[in-house]
């Protein structure tokens, strides 16, 4: 896409953070805190992917460090889809072990392990 | 307006109201479906950034992967009917949305708006950065160890939700 500006990604960016801000703020249901969890991890990536495509540093020719500082925007992307997964299967893994255990999962009746 | 200004604010539109809809809607299956549609859309964003591979990963990896492992959740969990959980009161809920507002006030205020009078409407990536071959070269050169230990973690992730989830007799 040439001719966005920058700031538009992250105008959108910004918006889609706070939206699941607001999500993790008012619901009650874990699972949609998690989705809202989900909507944070994908607002950091978009700001990652635009800075990446618009802040490159000039490349120097065929350098291989310098190829691979062009690079660091996706892998830090890669990297949170990787460890979004793990932390869905986790995370599901816990809530249906806390569902099985007290048969409804309201948020904040989960207080058990309150200090 | 150029057409690509019109397809990004297309997009952007469909990605604020369904990230809303994932926040508002009553039931959580509505929830899931309008985040599918969240996930789908921002990955064609990353087909219009030249990013290929990783708009196939977030296909693959969101749409397909947790999208998948919430809705079996949702659904053996039975939470579909919509008075199970009882919303919290309007007063809560305003000023939940009042933070949100100002979140992106603050954020816009401060970072975004003097990066708008940088000279940032031209990507500087180089050709070609966005490809399976660009990106599986650094993440196996530069980036091993990283790789290796994301590998380490999701074992990690297996045998810990399966350690959890499993029934004890």
């Amino acid at each position: 896409m040439e001719g966005i500006p920058l700031y538009a990604y992250l105008l959108l960016s910004a918006l889609l953070f706070a939206i699941g801000t607001v999500g993790v703020l008012i619901k009650r249901n874990p699972i949609i805190i998690f989705m809202c969890i989900e909507l944070m991890l994908n607002a950091a990536n978009l700001s990652f992917l635009a800075f990446a495509k618009y802040h490159s540093a000039p490349l120097a020719a065929g350098s291989l460090e310098q190829w691979q500082v062009h690079m660091t925007g996706q892998m830090a992307v890669v990297f949170v889809m990787a460890v979004a997964a793990a932390e869905v299967a986790v995370g599901l893994g816990i809530i249906m072990a806390i569902f099985r255990l007290r048969h409804d999962v309201d948020i904040d009746e989960m207080s058990t392990m309150r200090g | 307006m150029t057409l690509t200004t019109f397809a990004f604010l297309v997009m952007a539109v469909v990605l604020v109201l369904s990230a809303w809809g994932v926040v508002v809607a009553k039931s959580p299956v509505r929830s899931a479906l309008s985040l599918v549609v969240n996930f789908f859309v921002l990955a064609f964003l990353y087909f219009g950034m030249n990013y290929d591979l990783l708009g196939i990963s977030q296909i693959l990896v969101y749409t397909g992967l947790i999208m998948m492992l919430f809705l079996f959740c949702i659904l053996l969990l039975n939470l579909g009917a919509p008075d199970t959980l009882f919303e919290p009161s309007l007063i809560k809920r305003s000023l939940a949305w009042f933070v949100g507002g100002v979140l992106v006030l603050a954020v816009s205020s401060q970072v975004i708006g003097p990066m708008a009078t940088w000279s940032t409407s031209t990507p500087t990536a180089p050709e070609g950065f966005g490809q399976a071959a660009s990106v599986g070269q650094s993440l196996f050169t530069g980036w091993v160890y990283g790789f290796e230990i994301a590998s380490v973690l999701l074992l990690v992730g297996i045998v810990g939700s399966i350690l959890v989830a499993k029934r004890r007799d």
